[in-house]
């Protein structure tokens, strides 16, 4: 049968085929109808109970999140409240401790002063009495007699002596005072010195305090639920993520370098060609170490009381965990030494590899000779040894990371919910009325549809005239919908 | 206090164990196994120089793990006696540079004192290197040939055999033209197109190579 023929019998197959399934569906229009109507109902109530429900597990959600938030809060704030009471108890002790001491030596001076102040104001000694009868004698006339002229002379000078005995014990009492005056003055100024310690300390305090009342303020307001301060700490929370993420992301480089620093010469110890799990066992031999060293971080973090993501840890009495720390720090220690031994000898095995293959291009000789090889050498045992220690703080960035996670992935969460609520209910008002499925059942069937309509125009406009004829009035009957 | 030390020597015993399981575990066939077969026959031991560079030049592209073995074309090639150095190199990076120097100062030493072969049996070679590579069951298995492929049997030699080369690379280096080849090209094409089939039927794959820097690139996606 020729090919132009097997496609006219196919498409006419395929014709008959249409036009018959148009035509069963013309006549099932109705029920059709009714169905299509039915099941949108259907449809658009199961999405408007899906949308409430997830609507309703988004309250929950923001519920769960809002507990979380302020408990982590909560344990944050008290946290911070009982290391500023730490801190204001050392400066107290360290402060107001001494204030009975800084008193008496206030005291002291003090009566220093008082004492110098009272020595000051000592009388001058006065004149012995005996002067003032000496100067009555003195000034009897002596009426040009030798004798009387003589002893009044003689008086005169006893006289003039005295006065200027007088004035040498004045003046001797005067610069006494002055001493004594001048003596107060290093008194007052370590006075008003001490004054000035003992104000700098009360404002310090005052200063502690103003943090600590601050502190309580954000604390009452996140025990007492307060919308602001769930916000405040999801705010936190966010940027804590990030920052921790960002933190997170400089170590994992980190731990990469370090883990590159090992890998090669941990083939020479666990060989360069078996494999677990198709990874290389010198890389996973490596990469166990790097763990290991995360670890001990983490348990020497948790022992110093820095981090507390093992409440059991930081529940241990004191000298338990000052066993840990040092126990911790040495197997950190260890494998320090370890990883700086190992960046010893990939440099051994590198210039080694080199040497073989400059031998092996005839280029002996080549690789040798090179005077700076210790400073890269001794580069990568330094980074060997220090980078295990500062992987230890990667415990900081980690638990800040772990606590923030939870709010974000709340966040989140809450968002996707939020998200599907509002897509099921834009879907529930689309498929509310039927309307698109109904219009399209009739574009599938649009031929029998147009015939019948044709019909019943035909037939319509016959009878509208016979009416006519007949002098009936025309009637408009109603065409399904 | 007891739990955490407890867990402590846990993760280090685990640690320890998995190192130990390390050191311990089965090596998958993974290697590269490379046997290179070197025509001493006639004038061909002019080019053996670079033969020697190119065994070099393969000697510093191997890794730990993978094995090699070079063999001399001979009048009988199907010998292990013809095996002038064979080696599967350590897995310690140390000591596989160690068996590359020495590997290199056998070969020098055979290239320096080889003689002239009077035959050429190039398929005694090839059946030598398949049971030596599926001995060896590396991952990848690749026979390079150094010659002109002109074999000539002594008499009596029955090579009419089929390979048996499934999984196998087969590269052609060097194939020079002799000058019956310059009189007649279609010798040295019918020379090449015979072991190209020879190959093929036996399930290898077949490959000339002529520029010795393609090698390189052939080796590294051997890894």
């Amino acid at each position: 049968m020729p090919f132009s023929t097997q496609l006219t019998n196919a498409t006419l197959t395929w014709l008959v085929l249409i036009a018959g399934l148009s035509v069963v569906l013309y006549f099932a229009r109705e029920p059709a109808h009714q169905a299509i109507l039915t099941f949108t109902r259907l449809l658009y109530r199961a999405l408007r109970v899906a949308a409430a429900s997830l609507m309703n597990g988004e309250d929950v959600l923001r519920q769960r999140n809002r507990e979380v938030l302020l408990a982590a809060g909560r344990d944050a704030a008290e946290r911070m409240i009982e290391r500023e009471f730490e801190r204001i108890d050392g400066a107290v002790r360290r402060d107001l401790g001494t204030a009975p001491a800084l008193h008496r030596k206030m005291n002291d001076t003090f009566n220093e002063v008082v004492e110098d102040y009272s020595q000051s104001a000592d009388v001058p000694p006065n004149p012995p009495g005996w002067v003032e009868a000496v100067d009555a004698v003195a000034r009897i006339p002596s009426n040009g007699d030798p004798v009387v002229t003589a002893i009044l002379q003689g008086v005169h000078d006893t006289l003039v002596e005295e006065r200027d005995k007088a004035i040498k014990a004045y003046r001797e009492a005067s610069k006494e005072r002055h001493k004594r005056l001048q003596g107060i003055v290093p008194g007052l100024r370590s006075l008003l010195r001490l004054l000035g310690t003992l104000d700098k300390n009360i404002k310090n305090l005052t200063r502690r305090t103003e943090v600590i009342d601050r502190q309580i303020e954000e604390y009452e307001g996140i025990l007492k639920q307060e919308d602001s301060a769930v916000r405040q700490l999801s705010s936190s929370s966010l940027i804590q993520f990030f920052v921790s993420a960002f933190v997170l992301t400089i170590a994992v480089g980190g731990a990469a370098i370090n883990f590159h620093l090992i890998a090669r010469p941990m083939s020479e110890m666990v060989g360069g060609n078996s494999l677990i799990g198709g990874v290389k066992t010198a890389d996973v031999a490596a990469l166990v170490i790097i763990l290991v060293e995360i670890s001990m971080g983490l348990f020497l973090m948790e022992s110093l009381r820095i981090t507390r993501l093992f409440p059991v840890i930081g529940a241990l009495p004191d000298v338990m965990r000052q066993r840990m720390i040092w126990v911790t720090f040495g197997i950190l220690f260890m494998l320090a030494s370890v990883e700086a031994g190992l960046s010893y000898m990939r440099e051994i095995l590198l210039q080694d590899e080199l040497a073989t293959t400059a031998l092996l291009r005839g280029e002996a000789g080549a690789a040798f000779g090179n005077d700076f090889v210790w400073i890269t050498t001794a580069a990568q045992m330094g980074m060997g040894f220090v980078l295990p220690f500062a992987l230890v703080f990667v415990a900081i960035p980690l638990e800040t990371f772990i606590q923030s996670l939870r709010t974000v992935l709340g966040i989140l969460g809450m968002g996707l919910l939020r998200v599907g609520a509002a897509s099921l209910r834009l879907l529930a008002g689309a498929v509310r009325h039927g309307g698109m499925l109904i219009e399209f059942y009739d574009l599938l069937i649009f031929a029998p549809l147009w015939f019948d309509r044709q019909v019943r125009a035909h037939f319509g406009g016959q009878r509208h005239t016979n009416e006519i004829r007949q002098g009936e009035a025309p009637t408009i009957r109603e065409m399904p919908s | 206090m007891k739990p955490i030390l407890k867990s402590i020597l846990s993760a280090a015993v685990l640690g320890a164990t998995a190192l130990g399981l390390s050191g311990c575990a089965e090596p998958t066939p993974q290697g590269r196994g490379i046997y290179l077969l070197m025509d001493t026959s006639g004038t061909y031991t002019q080019e053996l120089q670079k033969a020697q560079q190119l065994i070099n030049a393969i000697l510093a592209k191997l890794d730990p793990g993978d094995s090699f073995a070079v063999a001399r074309i001979d009048t009988g090639s199907f010998s292990e006696k013809d095996i002038v150095a064979k080696m599967t190199f350590d897995d310690r990076p140390s000591q596989a540079n160690q068996q590359k120097r020495r590997f290199r100062e056998t070969i020098g030493k055979f290239v320096r004192e080889v003689k002239p072969a009077g035959h050429t049996d190039i398929t005694g070679g090839l059946l030598q290197a398949a049971e030596y590579l599926n001995e060896k069951n590396p991952g990848v298995k690749t026979v390079l040939i150094f010659s002109d492929l002109k074999e000539d049997l002594k008499k009596g030699y029955v090579r009419d055999i089929p390979l048996q080369l499934e999984g196998f690379d087969v590269v052609a280096l060097n194939v020079t033209k002799l000058l019956s080849d310059n009189i007649d090209p279609r010798e040295y094409m019918t020379r090449l197109e015979d072991w190209q089939r020879r190959v093929e039927d036996g399930g290898g794959e077949w490959r000339v190579l002529n520029d010795f820097d393609r090698l390189d690139r052939i080796l590294m996606a051997a890894r």
